[in-house]
């Protein structure tokens, strides 16, 4: 029985559960005329039973179905035959590979070896099996939980109370998820990363200036040990949203300061969205227009100037994520502008100040905190963007601080390390692993930081 | 008040002397002022058009396509010289054969194989499989002539799209001066020109520019975003009722609202870390699958969804709240019988917006194989798929010329359906907004 048939069936037997539950609670105080000698409305029994037969059944499913493949690889590595049980990692995941690909029907079972054909033969029965085995304990437990509830119903159970408390605990869980996913993060992460450091040492990867993270197929191979300093990436990283920041920080601050002090306010209802659209624009678009439109028009100005402009230079990249940075800047230092009191302005225009006296020596004196918060969160943002740099930056690891040439930065090397086929035994994939996790830190810093300037900050006038 | 005394004393009279002689240079650098802040304003607006403006001009010409007018012959000993009409015959019939057969009876004057080589290249591959999918569908037309249109080769395409300049060099270009002549002869008399693209909606992805379109991409990204919006939606709103209505004032309720916050501004490619390393690797999920894309997308939305959502509940007014409990309800009918019904437009609002910025997200769905060569159009949750944005990314990074316009393309369906998602919002917002 197929997984989504199983899930209709909880489904079903869910809403048969609840009629069971109300039209027994109905029963026992003798009818619909007397139900005001039930406890809880008749509907709140039918929910608690339809609860303890779904819930359950529910999460015995999810749980079935995320280990089910799982369980029988392993069950099915250890019916193979002795020898290609003793092959290495890499080939038995190539034969697992193999084996995947006939289960699916991708292949056809003549093309593969024949101990890959009985074993995924067996697979598939295996997978029957457990899927006739988990329809099989899914509706019992369903039966059981509604009919154990159902015996239970008497006119002075606590339906109500009961039910809002598991609604509860479940409403507990939703928001746990959040907590959860940071958990999945740091521990995914983190676990691969140190299989990695435990290959490279931590301090090659932190200040070593070489990255060329190739390995070899063959141990004679030449250049065949990887180099895995991650000083260029680092430093690609910084230029590009340094580059990034330039463009972003004055257009966004001064379109805030104009949008917030001198725009009208009909001006500034529709300039203001028009803006964040540039927010709303999907990033590989941005990397699209990097690459097609900037970098050749930067090439075509370069050569007039005489200067080699490199195809893929930080320069083009960084400009085009200013451009996408500038909503982020221009809506956070306005909503920081706009939460200075309107008391500080009177108090200098008193003094014969002139607006734009004003703004700058009290509006923004006063909105700074706030104003770098939201710097140093645009600055996590250009970070830890992907698909631009992706699109418009460099492979090759250079460490250089000129603009013009191509510089490669981490989330690069994470895509490029990580795209197509991958073993999790390699240095190569654990590599990204371990950028991650560089990333991962840095971005949490900036914003553990921003968020706490800005609370600061918003405490003070409020 | 003492460091004023030290200052020397001045009289009115030069003070206001000296203000005044300032107040020229003063009032310039206001207007200089304001001046960078209109600049900075038409920068950022002027960025808005030029981007649009670019990929717009680039890829408006991808819903119409070059088609050339050919009369074939469906000539029985070719298609079907057996003459039993078996089915799987029909299928691998040479439809090539036919379609050059064309041709020649087109252009007569072309004699020897490259010429007649450069003749065939006007007409894409995509021309025999249309043949092919007639005769299947109706047998009974061999023997017959037909009048049809077939796709034209991307660089005729190109040509007549005035993508690619007739004056360059003839090494230079993808045709030869003698293609351009017959491209000409068929345009002069109308049997090649440019008609409705309807294969760009309705085909998967392919190699040739002329055949690829993004209805695979289409479907993958739908898939995608049903599974996140069927978990994100629900859990979302969940957490958000839980912080909002239930949640005790205590260090847990701390630690899961830092949290949510610090997950909103993690980069999204470390979602794609955590989905490879734990949805692939440890659970043995299939890759490149839209189940494991929607479950690391429904992750990354779940912040937006939960913050739009508090934000929704926070702006129903406790006295709905206490009126009801004043009636004796209990803390969960208040919530779902009185507070949601209130905020649930505002939850929706939240939805829409953190779809949108799902389907345009790309890199976490690169980290879990959503990024390969997919022909066909995936028709379940664990067949391999590709995304909407993935697509733009794929195509973007062939040489070809028509692909250029293809991506640009895919980027004007993927910008519209952000339009329409976004407006839903903005209008559903506007009509249920109320102010209390």
């Amino acid at each position: 029985m197929s997984p989504s048939i199983l899930l209709v069936l909880i489904i079903a037997l869910s809403v048969l559960a609840f009629q069971l539950g109300k039209t027994r609670a109905i029963a026992v105080v003798g009818g619909q005329r007397r139900i005001r000698d039930l406890h809880s409305l008749p509907g709140h029994y039918g929910l608690l039973t339809a609860i303890w037969c779904g819930l359950p059944a529910l999460l015995v499913f999810l749980a079935w179905v995320l280990l089910q493949d799982a369980v029988i690889t392993r069950l099915v590595i250890a019916q193979l035959p002795a020898a290609s049980q003793a092959l290495p990692e890499a080939q038995l995941g190539l034969l697992l590979n193999d084996l995947r690909n006939v289960v699916a029907g991708n292949v056809s079972p003549e093309m593969v070896a024949p101990e890959t054909r009985i074993a995924a033969a067996q697979y598939v029965q295996l997978r029957d099996i457990a899927e006739l085995a988990l329809a099989a304990i899914v509706v019992s437990i369903g039966i059981v939980g509604m009919l154990w509830v159902r015996a239970k119903i008497r006119p002075d159970l606590r339906a109500r109370n009961s039910y809002e408390r598991v609604i509860e605990v479940l409403l507990f869980a939703c928001s746990a998820v959040a907590v959860f996913t940071t958990l999945g993060i740091v521990l995914s992460i983190v676990f691969e990363a140190f299989r990695f450091f435990s290959i490279v040492p931590v301090t090659e990867f932190v200040f070593g200036t070489n990255w060329s993270p190739q390995m070899a197929i063959r141990a004679d191979q030449v250049g065949s040990s990887g180099a895995f300093g991650a000083v260029p990436l680092f430093a690609g990283t910084l230029l590009i949203s340094f580059i990034a920041m330039i463009v972003a920080v004055p257009i966004g601050l001064f379109s805030a300061i104009y949008l917030a002090e001198y725009a009208p306010i009909k001006v500034r209802k529709y300039v203001k969205p028009l803006l964040e659209v540039l927010a709303g624009v999907p990033t590989v678009v941005y990397g699209f227009f990097a690459v097609t439109t900037v970098g050749p028009a930067l090439r075509v100005a370069g050569e007039a100037m005489g200067l080699p402009v490199a195809g893929e230079s930080a320069l083009a990249a960084g400009l085009v994520m200013g451009i996408m940075i500038i909503p982020f800047v221009s809506s956070l230092s306005d909503d920081m502008i706009t939460a200075v009191p309107q008391s500080l302005r009177d108090g200098a225009y008193a003094l014969g100040a002139t607006r734009s006296e004003t703004i700058r020596q009290v509006v923004l004196r006063a909105a700074l905190p706030g104003i770098v918060g939201g710097v140093l969160l645009a600055i996590s943002r250009a970070i830890g963007e992907t698909m631009i740099v992706v699109m418009a930056a460099g492979l090759s690891a250079n460490l250089t601080a000129n603009p013009l040439e191509a510089v490669t930065t981490v989330t690069v090397q994470i895509v490029t390390l990580l795209v197509g086929d991958q073993e999790f035994d390699s240095p190569k994939t654990l590599a990204a692993f371990a950028l991650g996790l560089v990333l991962f830190l840095v971005t949490l810093l900036l914003n553990v930081i921003a968020l706490y300037v800005v609370r600061k900050y918003r405490e003070q006038y409020e | 008040m003492n460091s004023t005394n030290d200052l020397p004393v001045k009289s009115a009279d030069e003070t206001q002397a000296l203000v005044r002689k300032s107040l020229a240079r003063r009032y310039r650098a206001e207007k200089r002022f304001r001046a960078y802040g209109a600049a900075a304003v038409l920068a950022g607006i002027g960025f808005v058009i030029f981007l649009f403006g670019t990929i717009f001009s680039q890829g408006a010409s991808v819903f119409r396509q070059s088609y050339v007018q050919l009369t074939v012959t469906y000539d029985p000993e070719v298609i079907d010289p057996s003459g039993a009409r078996n089915p799987d015959e029909l299928v691998t019939a040479d439809y090539q054969s036919i379609i050059r057969a064309a041709l020649r009876e087109r252009f007569p004057q072309v004699e020897g194989r490259p010429n007649l080589r450069e003749l065939y290249g006007v007409v894409s591959s995509a021309a025999s499989l249309e043949l092919q999918q007639r005769v299947v569908a109706d047998p009974s037309i061999i023997g017959s002539r037909e009048t049809l249109w077939v796709l034209a080769d991307d660089t005729v395409d190109m040509l007549l799209k005035d993508k690619v300049s007739r004056s360059a060099p003839e090494d230079e270009r993808r045709l030869s001066d003698q293609q351009i002549g017959w491209i000409d002869a068929l345009a002069a008399d109308d049997s090649l020109k440019l008609r409705f693209n309807a294969a760009f909606l309705s085909n998967g992805d392919s190699r040739d520019p002329e055949q690829a379109g993004v209805r695979g991409a289409l479907i993958g990204s739908a898939l995608t975003l049903l599974i996140t919006l069927l978990l994100s939606f629900p859990i979302g709103v969940g957490a958000a009722i839980y912080l909002e209505e239930f949640a005790p004032r205590n260090r847990m309720t701390d630690i899961i609202e830092v949290n949510i916050n610090n997950l909103a501004a993690v980069p999204s490619i470390v979602f794609g870390l955590l989905g490879l390393a734990m949805f692939i690797a440890l659970f043995g999920l299939p890759r490149s699958a839209p189940l494991v894309g929607g479950l690391v997308l429904s992750l990354l939305t779940l912040p937006t969804i939960i913050i739009a959502s508090r934000a929704a509940l926070k702006a129903v007014p406790p006295s709905i709240r206490e009126a009801a409990l004043g009636m004796g309800a209990s803390r969960l009918q208040m919530v779902m019988h009185h507070v949601m019904p209130l905020a649930i437009p505002g939850m929706l609002t939240g939805a829409i917006i953190g779809m949108a910025r799902a389907l345009g997200e790309s890199a976490p769905l690169l980290m879990i194989g959503m990024v390969a060569f997919i022909v066909d159009v995936p028709s379940g949750f664990v067949d391999p798929a590709t995304a909407l944005p993935v697509q733009v990314f794929l195509w973007s990074d062939l040489p070809e010329r028509g692909f250029v316009e293809r991506t640009s393309g895919a980027i004007i369906v993927l910008l519209l359906f952000l339009i329409v998602m976004n407006a839903t919002a903005v209008i559903l917002r506007n009509k249920f907004e109320k102010r209390w």
